[in-house]
Order: structure tokens, then C-alpha cells, then sequence
């Protein structure tokens, strides 16, 4: 086990319990307040839980208990913050020199060690640039070469891509890919992009309320999730209701899909589709469909050539612009969402009720069944 | 100046009247100037400012004040530091200690140090017994600058302080600098505007230091005596010389403040 963190922390209502293998990406996902910083603070060292205990490749960074904390310096454990943080006053070179300075390297294999990882990041033209110099993806990348010249145990990735631009982000993300994956560097990614989550990550977290709902590999938890957060991130549409015969019963109504083995009448369970499932009627279609669900528009959400309509429910319709055009909606308007029950999954959640402990029991037997991972190694 | 800021004001939307009172709170400053301006006697000017007391007043000032910012950038930096980023109760209590000596008469300031450093004073009395003397001393001079002069300097460096933020600070650290390396390499750099600005201003204050000079370290020319002093004494003997002086310190001055002033525009980020 290379990091393992249990930490609570009053003030900001988080209590976790985390541990990641070395060598692995662990992307942490919640909506805004769930206790994502709070955690990286907690294991950076910038930060004192109430009660807790860090441990790093074998070492105990904090504990509660005996009153130990060692300081942030002495962790072995670097920050990539969604700002580049580029000292302002350094040249870029000067930047990437810091850390190895700081731990007492000679000038010169400062500098050696600045221009591999310069090198690393395709920065090596950027190095006698002062950071206002820089363009946010490119500081951003210079922050990574910094990072890594600290050569840490453990990367804190604090939504590294979310301040950077849709053309910077790929080359960014692609960049972490090859060398945090390859590396096989342990790391803690912070983000709200399924992307980053596939490309990165071996597996997900979701923080809600400062408690970790789910836990799985970062496939599962994105095409699979059980939390509401997972599946907003993913883009995926996600009801939960009441198992009936064959249907989940959701305030919406009946939904059809393909049931999962392990679901039985009267359990809890969510049903999962993507918005480019569903389709938008004004009226009821004829043929009577079997998941036909009406709801009230609450927004619309432009996505190039596409329109993400939302209904008060929370449910997502993803049709073209055209078709939006002939439809004539717009928020508080009524239609039916109508899906093919083939394009529906439901799983269930029967013991979603502990949040914490239900991964572990749930997990176990139903997604082995069909995904089999590494994810059991790890507890 | 009249034709952008009277736009300005137009689409700021801020009340004519205002124009007024802010006219009068201007020429309040500028008139007085002018006036001391005009009565300069220019035929004479050289020969009252280069007289040997004028020049000794003149050199003490800038000696005496020098090191009085030197005292200041040495102590007030840490304390500055202190008070910005550390948290503990009783902050707020230290803080208003700090700044005291900017609402106290500074002849008030003078009678403290007399009974602090004073031949009988409370740590005066002992460093009499080991033979060293500070009242009625350039040393005197120079503590009774600072005394007046660090909150100058420690609360400018510490706004400055607290519009960095510690973000910088806590990337460095989970770099692995130490606490120290943290403040020389991050902390100084970043703030260096704040610092110069501080200093300036202390120097400033230095300079005009009147009250609690006179009372702690009394007015020795060559010793003592530093140039608001000169020109108060001279003014009963011969006012010519004192609006003479009093014209190099106002030079003095509007060098300082437009250093200040390009100062706090440099962009350093």
C-alpha cells in the first residue's frame, strides 16, 4: 500500500478513509464542496484533521494520535494546482530549478535536472521566459516540469486542466498521460472531466458530502456509476426508483432496461442511459413506447452542433439544433422523453443506503461477474 | 487633466458638488506650498543652505535616517511577517501596539524612550552601569526615528503581504523548502514592492521626526540636531534660512513620494 489517508476534518464535514496502491492514478471526483481539497490539503500537509492518520510508502506523515505531522517540505508530496503557480519573480528555468535547490543539489545538477524535465514536458524553448510570458497551457506545463523535478513520492493533482483552454487541455492531458502512466507515478487527480478520468486514472472515487460514495475502476464508475455525481460527470443520465416486476418505478414513471442479475422487486436501483438515447416529442408518439416519460424543460445547454435539453427531473436529451428548431422548446415547456428500453441499464443500489461501506459489500459479486479487476487486490 | 477626468466623472456617475470640497482639500495642501515658494529669498538661497549648520543639520538627517530605516527594515520585516501570516489570539491586541506610535505626539513618544533609555530609565539605568549612554546621543536621534517610523513600514509590507496571499508560499514548501528558504527565495521576492514602498515611507517619516527627537535626544548641532530641528531654531533667528531649509526638506519629500508613487504601478508579477 503506498498512500493511505483516514482523515476527518470537522469544519468542512469530510471523513474519508482512502488508499491507493503504488504505482496507480486514483481520480477523485464530487461536485464543488464535497472535500476534494480538503483531502489534498490533508495529505500535502497544509492541512490538520481533527482526527486522522496519512501514511506515505511506509512513513507516517500525520497522526493524530501520537500528535505527528510532519511538515509540508519533508513529505515528499508535490501540488499541481489547476493555477500554474509559477513563482513570478523566477525565470521558467529558475522555476523548475527550485526544487532540486531546495533539496540541496548544486547549481549545476539543478540545472541539468530543470532542462530533463523541461525536456519532458516540450518546454526546453520556454526556459529563460518569465512566467507572464507564458500562455496557460504552457505554464501549466512548466508547473508539471517543477513538479516532477521535486521528484515526489506522491502528485497532488488539484484540477490541472480545468483553467486551461479546450486546445491546451488535450496536449496537457495527453502530457500527464505519458508521464505520470508510464512513469507508473502514484498520484491523486482531482477533476471534473470523464476524460481525464479515462485517460488517467486506474480508478475513481466519488466525494459527496465529504464522504466517499463510490469507489471502483475509473470505467466502471463513469459507463456504471451509482452515484448521482458519477453520473452527471459522465455525462450519463441516471433515475433512481423502486424495482417493480420488470420496470423501475421512478418519479418520472416506469422505466424498462436491461436488468442487472442482481436486482430483485421492492430494492432500491438506478436506471442509466446517455442523452443521445433519448429522443423529444411533443406529443405522445403512437406505437406507445415503452419508456415514454413526460417532463418540464428546465434549461438548454449548447454543445456545438448539438442541444442538451434538461428537464426539472434532471434527466438529459441530447438533439441537434434542427430538431430543437422544429420542436419549439425552450424552459417550462412540457414534452415527452421517450428512450429504447434496449438503451437503458439498471443496476441496483440496494445497500447505497451506508454509502461508505457499500461499494465493498455490493461490489464484490455482480461486477466481477462482468468486470473482472484489480480493484479487489487493493482491500 | 480636466478634459479625461471630467468624462471620468461623468460616467463614474459621481455627484458635481463633490468637485468642491475635493478642489478645496487640494489647493489646502498645494497653497501653503506656494506660499513658502514665493517667499523664498532666491539671492541668498546657497548661502543659507550650504551655511555649516545647515549642512551638518542636513547630513545628520539623512545619516540618522538612513540607519533608523535600516533598524526598521531589520525588526519590522519579521514583525510584519508575524502579523500576516501567523494566527493566534492577542494578534489583533500586538497589532494596535504596533500602531500606536502613529496616533501618539511624538513628544509623548520621546518622554517613553527618556524613561526607557534615559540615565535612570528602565533599561537606561543598567546600560549606564556598563558606561553606555543613548540619551542626548545620535543614538537617541536614531531610536527616536524608528520608534515613530516602524509602523510605517510594518503595515505597508503588511497589506502587501496579505494581497500575495500564501499560495506561492505553500507550492514552494511542497516543493521542499524549508520554512526559510520558503521566506528568502517566495516570500521576500514577492513583496519586495511592498518592502521598497514601506522603507520609503519610513525614511520619510525619519526625515520630518521633530517632537520626540527634541525631547529624547535634545538639539546638539552635529549631534542631535537634524534638520526640522535646524529650521524650527533657525526660524526665530532668522526666518529666511528656515523657509530656505524648509524648501530642501519639501525637495526631499517629493522625491520620496514620486519614488513611492512609481513604485506601487510596477507591475512585478
Amino acid at each position: 500500500m503506498s498512500l493511505s489517508v483516514r482523515a476527518r476534518v470537522a469544519a468542512r464535514d469530510v471523513d474519508v478513509d482512502l488508499e491507493v496502491a503504488e504505482g496507480s492514478i486514483v481520480a477523485v471526483l464530487g461536485p464543488n464542496g464535497a472535500g476534494k481539497s480538503t483531502l489534498l490539503g490533508v495529505v500535502s500537509g497544509l492541512l490538520r484533521p481533527d482526527e486522522g492518520c496519512v501514511e506515505l510508502d511506509g512513513r507516517v506523515l500525520t497522526d493524530t494520535a501520537t500528535g505527528l505531522a510532519v511538515p509540508p517540505h519533508d513529505r515528499s508530496v508535490v501540488l499541481l494546482a489547476q493555477q500554474a503557480l509559477l513563482f513570478p519573480h523566477l525565470t521558467v528555468a529558475g522555476n523548475v530549478e527550485f526544487a532540486p535547490r531546495s533539496a540541496g543539489l548544486g547549481r549545476r545538477e539543478a540545472r541539468a535536472r530543470a532542462a530533463h524535465w523541461l525536456r519532458e514536458v516540450d518546454a526546453t524553448d520556454l526556459a529563460d521566459r518569465r512566467p507572464h510570458e507564458l500562455s496557460g497551457g504552457q505554464a501549466q506545463r512548466v508547473a508539471l516540469a517543477r513538479a516532477l523535478a521535486a521528484d515526489p513520492h506522491l502528485l497532488l493533482l488539484d484540477e490541472p486542466m480545468s483553467a486551461l483552454d479546450v486546445t491546451a487541455t488535450p496536449v496537457l492531458r495527453a502530457l500527464l498521460r505519458r508521464v505520470l502512466r508510464e512513469a507508473g507515478r502514484t498520484a491523486l487527480l482531482v477533476t471534473h472531466d470523464p476524460l481525464d478520468v479515462l485517460a488517467l486514472a486506474d480508478r475513481a472515487v466519488v466525494l459527496e458530502n465529504g464522504r466517499i460514495v463510490e469507489d471502483g475502476p475509473a470505467r466502471q464508475v463513469l459507463t456504471r456509476p451509482r452515484s448521482a455525481f458519477g453520473a452527471r460527470i459522465a455525462g450519463t443520465n441516471l433515475v433512481t426508483g423502486i424495482l417493480r416486476e420488470d420496470a423501475l418505478d421512478t418519479a418520472d414513471g416506469l422505466v424498462h432496461g436491461r436488468l442487472d442479475p442482481d436486482c430483485a422487486p421492492g430494492l432500491p436501483a438506478v436506471a442509466v442511459f446517455t442523452p443521445s438515447a433519448v429522443a423529444v416529442y411533443p406529443e405522445l408518439p403512437h406505437g406507445s413506447p415503452r419508456n415514454a416519460l413526460r417532463v418540464t424543460v428546465a434549461e438548454l445547454e449548447a454543445r456545438g452542433a448539438t442541444v442538451l435539453v434538461r428537464s426539472t427531473t434532471g434527466i438529459a436529451a441530447e438533439i441537434t439544433t434542427a430538431a430543437l428548431a422544429e420542436l419549439d422548446v425552450h424552459p417550462g415547456s412540457t414534452v415527452w422523453f421517450v428512450v429504447k428500453a434496449t438503451e437503458v441499464g439498471i443496476h441496483s443500489t440496494a445497500v447505497r443506503s451506508q454509502p461508505r461501506t457499500a461499494h465493498d459489500e455490493h461490489g464484490g459479486e455482480t461486477e466481477q461477474v462482468d468486470h473482472p479487476t484489480g480493484d479487489d487486490e487493493e482491500r | 487633466m480636466s478634459g479625461p477626468s471630467a468624462t471620468g466623472l461623468r460616467a463614474t456617475g459621481l455627484p458635481r458638488w463633490i468637485l468642491v470640497p475635493a478642489a478645496v482639500a487640494l489647493l489646502f495642501v498645494v497653497v501653503p506650498l506656494l506660499a513658502m515658494v514665493l517667499t523664498v529669498d532666491w539671492a541668498h538661497f546657497p548661502a543659507l543652505v550650504t551655511s555649516p549648520a545647515s549642512v551638518d543639520a542636513l547630513l545628520l538627517s539623512l545619516r540618522t535616517s538612513a540607519a533608523s530605516t535600516a533598524l526598521c527594515v531589520l525588526f519590522g520585516v519579521p514583525l510584519a511577517v508575524m502579523l500576516a501570516r501567523s494566527n493566534f489570539p492577542g494578534l489583533s491586541v500586538i497589532r494596535g501596539f504596533v500602531l500606536l506610535p502613529l496616533v501618539l505626539p511624538p513628544v509623548v513618544g520621546g518622554i517613553a524612550l527618556l524613561y526607557t533609555f534615559g540615565r535612570r530609565g528602565l533599561l537606561g539605568q543598567y546600560l549606564d552601569a556598563l558606561g553606555i549612554q543613548i540619551a542626548f546621543t545620535t543614538t537617541a536621534v536614531v531610536l527616536a526615528q524608528t520608534f515613530v517610523a516602524l509602523p510605517f513600514l510594518v503595515t505597508s509590507l503588511e497589506g502587501a503581504l496579505r494581497t500575495a496571499g500564501s499560495r506561492y508560499e505553500d507550492i514552494a514548501a511542497t516543493l521542499g523548502a524549508r520554512p526559510t528558504t520558503v521566506f528568502r527565495r517566495i516570500t521576500l521576492p514577492l513583496v519586495l514592492p511592498g518592502l521598497v514602498s514601506g522603507a520609503v515611507l519610513a525614511f520619510a517619516r525619519a526625515l520630518g521626526e521633530f517632537g520626540a527627537t527634541l525631547t529624547f535626544a535634545g538639539s546638539l548641532q552635529g549631534v542631535t540636531r537634524t534638520l526640522p530641528l535646524e529650521i524650527y531654531l533657525q526660524r526665530e533667528t532668522d526666518p529666511d534660512a528656515a523657509v530656505a531649509l524648509s524648501l530642501v526638506l519639501i525637495a526631499v519629500a517629493v522625491v520620496i513620494v514620486a519614488t513611492v508613487h512609481s513604485r506601487g504601478k510596477d507591475p512585478v508579477r
